[in-house]
């Protein structure tokens, strides 16, 4: 009496797996215990003990390997960053640079000099460079905050109804063509948005009387909806998992005293799996702020501070991208793009720890 | 305890409201159930009374829970499940077109196989059933949080944390916790899911104790694998084999004088 039928998933039923081969019924087993013994109990071969010496030898270095690879992409790069460090005055350099202050004199209809103001400029080619990272900071805040707010409503609403709507079968197509979304190169999703959506969605703004403030076709906006595709995808699927992993027992338990699937959901299931849901965000977060190929398509590319969400920015990812191959190697705007991939690394760095963190944490509280 | 307001409490034996209906309380007809193209359940048929405990016993995967569960229709959730006949509630199919699967899960409550608690305050479960029905107002919910886990013998050992995580409460704490939110949304009949196969003795013992006294209030159905505990708990005992009904009678009856051979070899552990 081993079957229990609420355990086991419906329509497989157990005696199928414990059926003989065709042709086998009525043959009775022969066979001499004491050969089959003799059999098994020898010394382990040698071509045995070597084979498994060298998967395990095999599967320890490409362990190895991944570690030393990212380690080594961390010393690179902070060597190379600090390198920026030593050919500048002071590190404030990569705050504010001193500018000529400008102003406008009515007597002589024309701007005058009237004296030195700080500037946060990102001009690293000018001929007194000027290596401000706020403007590109700002650019990749901006993306990466506008498109989480764009993707992570939408992002737990997709987890939701995979987790707790749909039916399996829904699940089964919806959840594999999520994932291959995020498997879309991003320079696609990039094009398309440059190439068929921008415009678009300027006379669609312009139409509803944004014209005044919709500063450039390719802009902060544009970009953090490019990015929103890709992090979508993402933050349902981990949003799903978490949802998921919430023990059936509790949903029974609520269920069982009247309360609706969406008062379930809503009440026990998402504060049960909030840590996760959190943690969904965290990523799809630090992979805005790591997002390249469509920002650097469709932002605008524009190293400016602007409140405006429809004027063009550009991002840290942006600019290492885009400059890099046109900097002098080794000289201080080569270096200064080195120590914002430092920086850049540093905080998906720590991204990604919270997340781990917190992701822990769930899983305890709702002892898996 | 102070005032509650009246439908919060129940009466120790409540006045007949109008002549006893003819059927039995709760009866099950002809009940079915199928996962997918194994059949669970064949034509089981049975009644009991109100303020009685039904003992199901019978060995594993002979469709004791998925009896039990369709009963407050919490099966339906299963994917593959197919359920034919009936269940009968003082004569009011639980299957009708006018019954509201919401009120009907409030009137059958359920305590699972393994304690359940959310992860939240001890408070805030019980409170639970009352929140979700729209029960909003402090000094209700205060007075019916008290009661229910008065009820469920648990108030003197939670009383000063109330705060505190359900978590943290020893297993059987948690299983007298799970009863006292099922107890809180007011129910008339009480499905229990092996509720001590996660427990120790002692803890098993509490349980125990808890379901004889609530047998008053409630009309119980109680799935267990212990025969002793059968024997100590209920009015009545049914014998579940394979998914159909051997025998159900008096618990006495079934101990001392069983009417199937089956029912004898399981009881004295011939078989099963």
């Amino acid at each position: 009496m081993s079957q229990e039928p609420e355990s086991k998933p419906p329509g497989e039923p157990a005696a199928k797996r414990d059926e003989l081969p065709s042709g086998r019924e009525g043959h009775t087993p022969d066979f001499s215990p004491a050969e089959v013994q003799r059999r098994l109990r020898h010394p382990v071969s040698f071509f045995r003990r070597t084979r498994e010496h060298l998967i395990e030898g095999g599967v320890f270095l490409c362990g190895v390997a991944s570690i030393l690879a990212i380690s080594l992409i961390f010393i690179f790069l902070f060597r190379e960053g600090l390198q920026a460090l030593r050919m500048v005055d002071t590190p404030l350099d990569f705050v504010y640079s001193m500018g000529v202050q400008l102003e406008y004199d009515a007597g002589i209809d024309d701007v005058v000099a009237v004296g030195e103001a700080p500037q946060l400029a990102w001009q690293p080619v000018s001929e007194e460079p000027k290596l401000s990272m706020i403007p590109l900071m700002w650019g990749s805040l901006g993306v990466a905050l506008l498109a989480s707010l764009l993707s992570t409503l939408a992002g737990i609403g997709v987890g939701i109804f995979l987790s707790e709507l749909a039916s399996p079968r829904l699940r089964g197509v919806v959840k594999p063509m999520l994932e291959l979304l995020v498997g879309i190169p991003t320079v696609v999703i990039g094009f398309v948005m440059l190439a068929i959506v921008a415009q678009p969605l300027r006379q669609v703004a312009e139409a509803i009387g944004l014209s005044g403030v919709y500063g450039s076709t390719y802009n902060m906006f544009v970009g953090a909806v490019g990015v929103s595709i890709v992090i979508i995808p993402v933050i349902g699927s981990l949003v799903d998992d978490a949802l998921r992993a919430v023990p059936d027992d509790l949903r029974a338990a609520s269920l069982g005293v009247g309360a609706t699937r969406w008062q379930t959901t809503w009440r026990v299931v998402l504060p049960t799996g909030v840590s996760g849901v959190f943690g969904a965000v965290i990523l799809g977060f630090g992979r805005a702020l790591g997002e390249t190929m469509i920002v650097l398509m469709c932002a605008g590319n524009a190293a400016q501070i602007t409140g405006n969400p429809f004027d063009s920015v550009r991002t840290m990812t942006a600019a290492i991208a885009s400059e890099m191959g046109a900097a002098q190697v080794g000289g201080v705007h080569a270096q200064t793009l080195f120590l914002v991939g430092a920086i850049l690394i540093t905080i998906t760095f720590l991204l990604n720890l919270t997340m781990e963190l917190v992701v822990n944490r769930f899983r305890r509280k709702i002892r898996l | 305890m102070s005032v509650l307001p009246k439908q919060a409490v129940k009466a120790p034996s409540p006045p007949p409201a109008r002549p006893a209906p003819p059927g039995h309380y709760l009866e099950v007809k002809n009940l079915s159930v199928h996962y997918g193209e194994t059949q669970a359940l064949f034509e089981v048929s049975f009644g009991t009374e109100k303020n009685t405990v039904l003992a199901l016993i019978g060995p594993s995967g002979c469709g004791k829970s998925t009896l039990i569960k369709a009963v407050n229709r919490i099966l339906e959730l299963t994917p593959g499940a197919r359920i034919d006949g009936d269940v009968l509630i003082e004569d009011e199919s639980i299957f009708g077109q006018k019954v509201d699967l919401i009120s009907l899960r409030q009137r059958v409550g359920m305590v699972f196989q393994r304690p359940n608690p959310f992860p939240k305050s001890i408070y805030d479960n019980v409170a639970y059933g009352l929140r979700i029905h729209g029960v909003k107002d402090r000094s209700t919910v205060d007075d019916v949080v008290e009661w229910a886990l008065k009820h469920s013998a648990l108030w003197d050992e939670v009383k000063d944390r109330l705060r505190t995580s359900a978590l943290e409460l020893s297993g059987g704490q948690q299983q007298r916790l799970c009863i006292a939110r099922a107890l809180a949304v007011q129910p008339d009949v009480l499905l229990m899911d092996e509720p001590c196969s996660a427990l120790d003795p002692i803890a098993t013992g509490k349980i125990e104790e808890l379901i004889m006294s609530l047998k008053q209030d409630y009309t119980i159905l109680v799935v267990t694998h212990n025969m002793q505990q059968a024997a100590r708990v209920s009015d009545h005992t049914a014998l579940m084999w394979l998914g159909k009904l051997i025998e159900h009678n008096r618990t006495e009856e079934v101990f001392t004088n069983p009417k199937e051979k089956i029912t004898e070899d399981y009881i004295t552990g011939r078989s099963g």
